[in-house]
C-alpha cells in the first residue's frame, strides 16, 4: 500500500479546490477472546481510512464535503476529489465555517505507522493461558478479551497543515463465574503495552470477589448509598459529556440549559471540590494536540481541524466552566472555545485511597462491580437507566457482607454530582459499557448518596 | 427493480483473490477456510433547523480471511485486496491458529451445508440511494424539516437519514462461491418544543427498511402525512398530565413492540449467547438450552419466528457469512421456546444437523459470528383491528415510537419509553400522557400478552445498530410485529424517577 504521507500530498497536489483537508487514519490491531476459559476468536486486523475534505468558498462563507474510503491507491485520487467537491456544492455555505488553520505542524511526519500485532500478547498470552488452566482446576470459568491497537492519525491540508499523532492503547477483561454460574464477577485493566498487565493481580481479585458472593443477601429496590467503582463512574460520566454540547445548552435542549435562557455555565453543580477536565498532556494518558475531525457533528467541525487542543475545565472547584464547543458554537454562545479531547479526568479534593479504603467509610450502603446497558431516559435531566452487572455487594460497617440481588437503576449523574459523600483517589479506568468507544478516562471511585435502585433484577 | 451486483464490484478479481487465499491456507495445514470480500458504503447526512450539520459518505473495502487448523481458528484482514494480500492473509491467519490452540480446548467444527457455487442474490430495492445526488437528498430532508419548522409548536428541529449499500463476496474451501448486494435506508424527523416545560420532543415512527430511496416518497410510507400531524401531536404530548405511576393494560404498536422483541426476545434466543459466548460483552440469557421445548415463554398467544428472507428485511440475505441458504423457523410457538438462532459452530456443538443461517459480520476486518435473523411477532390470522383493540381496553396506555430502552445482561429486566402515550379509557382515547416509562421482567410480560392484532396492525420495525461481539459490530436487522395488548404492566413515571 502506498505510505499515508505520500497519498497526503498526492491528494493535495491535484485538489483544485479552495482548500483541501486529508485524513488518514491507519490502524492495526491483535485480540483475543475467550469463554469458558478457552480461546473462542482471534484476530489480526489491518485497517486503513483516507477521508478527503473539500473546501469551497461561497457567498462568503465555505462549503465543505468529505468522502472516506477505506483503500485508496493513485487511481482513485482523481474520482476521491471530484466526490468530495460534489458533496460540498449539494451542502451550501456551512454553518460551522470558520477560518482554516494554516501553516500547522507536529510531531514526526515522515515515521512511518508503527504496526501492532500478535507480538502484543507475548508475555500476556502464556500467563492467560496459565491463568484458564487454573480456572479449569478449581471451576471457574473465564470469559474476556484482550485487544492491542496502534492507531496513527495523518492531517494535511493544502494550507499548509501536517499534523500526525500516535496512540497505542489496549486493554483486558475478565468475567469470572463460579457455582454454575450463580456467581460472576469482572475486572477490567487499561493498558498502553501489556508490560504492565498483571495476570495474577486480575486473578486475585476475581476469586476475591468469587468468594465474597457466598453469602447472599436479598434486598429491596431503593435508594441507597452506593459505592461506584472508577469504572461505573467513568461510564456515566463519559454520557453526561456527551451530552455537553454547548449549542444543544444554548438552545434549550439540554441538561446545562439555564431556565430562561443561555446555558448553566458558571453554576455550581457538585457538593465537593471536584475537578473534570481533559489535558492533552497528561502523563499517563496523554492526547492529541491538536482538533482532527473527518465530520462535522454537533461536537467537532471539519473547519477546526488543526485547531490546537489544550487543557479544558469542564468543571473547575465544583462550578460548570465549560461547554463541548466548536468555533462556530463558541461565537453563538459567546463562550470560548473548548474543543472536545482526546481524554477525561476526574478529581476530588482532598480524594485519596483505593476502593478498598472507601468502603471502610461506608456504614449502610452497596458496593457495585460494574453498570450495564445504560441509555438516557429524560434529557431534561439526564435521567439515566441501567442495570448493575456481575455483582453487588452489601456494605455495613465498613465491611463487605455478602453479596445481594442485582438491581434496575434510574439515577442522573449530574444530580449525582451533588450527593457525594466520599471519593477516592483518581485512576486510569475502564468503563465497562463503553470501553470501546473510551480509552483514556480517569476516575475516583465515589460514593453517591440515596443512588436510586429502581427494581430488582432477576439477572445474575 | 434492481436485479443485478454491481458491475463495478463483479469486475473485482472475486475469484483470484479468494482463491489465492483458500489455496495458500489449505497448502498451509487448514482443514477449513472462508474469504469474504466486502464493500460497503455508508452515506450519513444530518440536518440541524433544516440545514446541513453532518455529512458523511465512508466506504469499508477490504478482504477477511478465515481458517481452522488443528480444530483452531485463526482470522486476518486488510484494505488490500490482491493476490499477495490474500496469501499473507492466509500465512496470518494460520499462524494466529496454531498461536491460539494452546489457549483452546474446545475442537472447533462446523456442520455441513450444501455447496451453492457462483450465486448471486440482491434485496429488494428500486432507487441507489447513492444514484440520487446529495442535493436531491438534503432538498427532501430540508423541505420536511422547514413544515415541521412553519408549526409554532416547534422551536428546533433535527432530521438524519442514513443509507447503506452492502457487497460482499464469499468463498470457502468447500466450493461455495456467493456474490450479493443489498441496500437499506433509515431516516428520521424529530420535532422539538421548548418552553417553560423545558423541552419535549417527538419523532417519526417510520422504521427502518431493507428499500432503496424510494423509501423517502410517499408511496411506501407517508412522509409528508406523519409529517403534517407531528406538531399538534408534539403540542398536545407538552400540555398532557404526568402519567401517575402504576399498573396500566397496555396497546403497544409495532413503532414501540419491536424494540421490546429484539431485546428480550431476539437477543434471548442467539444460542451462543445462551451458552456463554457473550458473558464477558453482550451477556448471557435466561433462556438456557436445556429449555428449550419446556419454557414457557409467554401467553399461548405467542408465536414468534426467526428468518433471513422476509422481502425488505433487514437481516435478509440469499446466504449468510458462512454460506448457509436463507431459512425461516419457530423460535416461540404457542408461548414455548421451541428454536434458537444458530451458526454453523454453534450448531455443532449442540448437535445439530443444520446451522439455520445467522451467521454475520459486518466488515472484512471482523471475523462471522452469530447475529439476529429478523425475528418477528406473527400477528392473528384472524385478530382484531388496532380500532377493536382500542376498543378492548377499559383502563390503558397506548404508546407508539421507541425512545430508550435498556436490559439487564440475561435478558430479564427491561426498561422502555417512547414517543407517544395515548391514555385510553373505556374503550376510547381520551388524551396523551407524558414521562411514561414501562419496566417488566421478560417472561412476565409476554405471560401478559392477552390480545394480538389482526394482520392489518402488522409492521415491519427495525434497527440498523444492533451491537455484539468483542471487537464489536454492528448489524441491522427487522422485527415485524402487530399491535398487541398486555395486562397491567407496570408504568413509572420518569419525572418522579429522577426524583423531582
Amino acid at each position: 500500500m502506498i505510505s499515508a504521507q505520500d497519498l497526503v500530498e498526492k491528494i493535495l497536489a491535484r485538489s483544485t479546490t479552495d482548500d483541501c483537508i486529508v485524513v488518514v487514519n491507519d490502524k492495526t490491531q491483535a485480540n483475543l477472546r475467550w469463554a469458558s476459559s478457552t480461546l473462542t476468536t482471534n484476530g489480526v486486523i489491518q485497517l486503513r481510512s483516507v477521508t478527503v475534505i473539500a473546501f469551497i468558498a461561497m457567498n462568503g462563507s465555505m462549503a465543505s464535503g468529505a468522502v472516506t474510503r477505506t483503500n485508496v491507491d493513485e487511481r482513485d485520487i482523481d474520482a476521491l476529489l471530484a466526490e468530495a467537491s460534489a458533496a460540498a456544492h449539494a451542502a451550501g455555505p456551512a454553518e460551522d465555517f470558520a477560518p482554516l488553520a494554516k501553516d500547522v505542524s507536529f510531531g514526526n511526519w515522515s515515521a512511518p505507522h508503527t504496526p501492532t500485532g500478535p507480538e502484543a500478547f507475548s508475555t500476556f498470552a502464556p500467563e492467560l493461558g496459565e491463568m484458564l488452566r487454573r480456572s479449569q482446576s478449581d471451576s471457574i470459568e473465564l470469559f474476556g478479551y484482550a485487544e492491542h491497537t496502534h492507531q496513527t492519525i495523518w492531517v494535511g491540508s493544502k494550507g499548509g497543515m501536517r499534523l500526525r499523532h500516535d496512540s497505542p492503547v489496549g486493554r483486558v477483561e475478565m468475567t469470572g463465574k463460579s457455582h454454575g454460574r450463580s456467581r460472576s464477577t469482572w475486572d477490567g485493566v487499561e493498558t498502553h503495552d501489556f508490560k504492565d498487565i498483571s495476570i495474577s493481580k486480575i486473578d486475585k481479585n476475581i476469586r476475591q470477589r468469587l468468594s465474597w458472593q457466598e453469602k447472599k443477601i436479598d434486598l429491596p429496590a431503593g435508594r441507597y448509598d452506593t459505592i461506584l467503582p472508577s469504572g461505573a463512574a467513568a461510564d456515566i460520566y463519559v454520557y453526561m459529556m456527551w451530552v455537553a454540547g454547548a449549542r444543544d445548552a444554548h438552545e434549550g435542549q439540554s441538561v446545562f440549559s439555564k431556565k430562561g435562557g443561555g446555558t448553566r455555565v458558571g453554576e455550581k453543580l457538585s457538593n465537593v471540590g471536584l475537578q473534570l477536565f481533559s489535558d492533552p498532556s497528561d502523563s499517563t494518558l496523554s492526547g492529541s494536540p491538536f482538533v482532527s475531525a473527518a465530520a462535522s457533528s454537533p461536537f467537532t467541525s471539519v473547519f477546526d481541524n488543526g485547531q490546537k487542543q489544550g487543557r479544558v475545565d469542564w468543571i473547575k472547584d465544583g462550578v460548570l466552566q465549560s461547554l463541548l464547543q466548536t468555533r462556530a458554537s463558541a461565537k453563538l454562545t459567546s463562550l470560548p472555545y473548548t474543543p472536545l479531547g482526546d481524554n477525561l479526568i476526574m478529581k476530588v479534593d482532598n480524594g485519596i485511597g483505593s476502593l478498598d479504603d472507601l468502603v471502610k467509610k461506608v456504614d449502610n450502603g452497596l458496593l457495585v462491580t460494574t453498570l450495564w446497558y445504560i441509555r438516557m431516559v429524560d434529557p431534561n435531566t439526564l435521567l439515566l437507566t441501567g442495570l448493575t452487572r456481575d455483582g453487588v455487594y452489601y456494605v455495613k460497617n465498613g465491611e463487605v457482607q455478602g453479596a445481594t440481588n442485582n438491581f434496575r437503576w434510574n439515577d442522573s449523574p449530574v444530580s449525582a454530582l451533588s450527593r457525594i459523600v466520599h471519593a477516592g483517589a483518581t485512576e486510569w479506568t475502564q468503563p465497562r459499557e463503553w470501553a470501546g468507544d473510551i480509552t483514556s478516562m480517569a476516575m475516583p471511585p465515589l460514593v453517591i448518596k440515596d443512588f436510586n435502585m429502581s427494581t430488582v433484577s432477576p439477572g445474575s | 427493480m434492481i436485479t443485478q451486483v454491481d458491475q463495478d464490484f463483479l469486475a473485482l478479481p472475486l475469484q483470484s483473490v479468494s482463491d489465492a487465499a483458500i489455496s495458500a491456507a489449505t497448502s498451509l495445514g487448514a482443514s477449513h477456510v472462508d474469504v469474504r470480500i466486502e464493500r460497503t458504503r455508508t452515506g450519513y447526512l444530518s440536518l440541524r433547523d433544516a440545514k446541513p450539520e453532518t455529512q458523511s459518505d465512508e466506504t469499508n473495502f477490504g478482504i477477511g480471511v478465515r481458517v481452522i487448523v488443528n480444530g483452531a481458528w485463526g482470522f486476518a484482514s486488510s484494505p488490500d485486496v490482491s493476490d499477495d494480500s490474500a496469501k499473507k492473509l492466509a500465512s496470518t491467519a494460520v499462524a494466529m491458529a496454531k498461536t491460539s490452540k494452546p489457549l483452546s480446548t474446545e475442537e472447533i467444527s462446523l456442520v455441513s451445508e450444501p455447496v451453492y457455487a457462483n450465486k448471486t442474490w440482491v434485496s429488494a430495492y428500486e432507487i441507489d440511494p447513492f444514484s440520487v445526488s446529495d442535493a436531491d437528498k438534503k432538498d427532501r430532508l430540508a423541505s420536511l424539516s422547514s413544515k415541521l419548522l412553519a408549526s409554532s409548536s416547534v422551536n428546533h428541529t433535527s432530521a438524519h437519514t442514513m443509507y447503506v449499500k452492502e457487497q460482499k463476496h464469499y468463498a470457502d474451501s468447500a466450493g461455495t462461491s456467493t456474490t450479493q448486494q443489498r441496500v437499506r435506508v433509515q431516516t428520521q424527523f424529530e420535532a422539538i418544543s421548548i418552553g417553560a416545560h423545558g423541552f419535549e420532543s417527538m419523532r417519526t415512527l417510520a422504521q427502518p427498511a431493507g428499500y432503496g430511496w424510494e423509501w423517502m416518497g410517499n408511496s411506501i410510507w407517508n412522509w409528508d402525512a406523519e409529517i403534517e400531524q407531528l406538531p399538534s401531536l408534539l403540542a398536545e404530548k407538552v400540555a398532557a398530565p404526568s402519567v401517575e405511576p402504576g399498573r396500566y393494560d397496555l396497546l403497544i404498536h409495532p413503532s414501540n413492540l419491536w424494540l421490546t422483541i429484539h431485546e428480550s426476545i431476539g437477543h434471548a434466543t442467539e444460542l451462543d449467547r445462551a451458552m456463554g459466548y457473550e458473558a464477558n460483552y453482550a451477556g448471557t440469557s435466561f433462556a438456557t438450552p436445556e429449555k428449550l421445548g419446556n419454557l414457557k415463554y409467554g401467553s399461548a398467544l405467542m408465536n414468534v419466528t426467526g428468518d433471513r428472507n422476509t422481502e425488505h428485511g433487514l437481516s435478509t440475505v440469499g446466504w449468510d457469512d458462512e454460506g448457509v441458504a436463507a431459512q425461516r423457523w419457530d423460535i416461540v410457538k404457542d408461548g414455548v421456546l421451541v428454536g434458537y438462532q444458530l451458526d454453523r459452530r454453534i450448531a455443532a456443538r449442540v448437535n445439530k444437523d443444520r446451522s439455520n443461517g445467522c451467521a454475520f459480520s459486518d466488515s472484512p476486518a471482523h471475523v462471522p459470528i452469530q447475529r439476529m435473523p429478523n425475528v418477528s411477532l406473527q400477528p392473528n390470522p384472524n385478530g382484531p383491528t388496532l380500532e377493536k383493540l382500542i376498543e378492548s381496553i377499559e383502563d390503558g396506555i397506548y404508546i407508539l415510537g421507541d425512545k430508550s430502552w435498556s436490559i439487564d445482561m440475561q435478558r430479564y429486566n427491561f426498561q422502555f419509553t417512547g414517543q407517544q402515550f395515548h391514555r385510553i379509557k373505556n374503550g376510547k382515547i381520551v388524551g396523551q400522557l407524558k414521562d411514561v416509562a414501562y419496566q417488566a421482567t421478560t417472561t412476565d410480560f409476554w405471560g401478559a400478552l392477552k390480545a394480538v392484532g389482526g394482520p392489518s396492525t402488522y409492521v415491519l420495525g427495525g434497527a440498523f445498530n444492533c451491537g455484539k461481539a468483542q471487537p464489536g459490530q454492528v448489524a441491522a436487522v427487522s422485527h415485524g410485529c402487530p399491535a398487541a395488548v398486555f395486562d397491567k404492566i407496570n408504568v413509572l413515571n420518569t419525572v418522579a424517577e429522577a426524583g423531582k
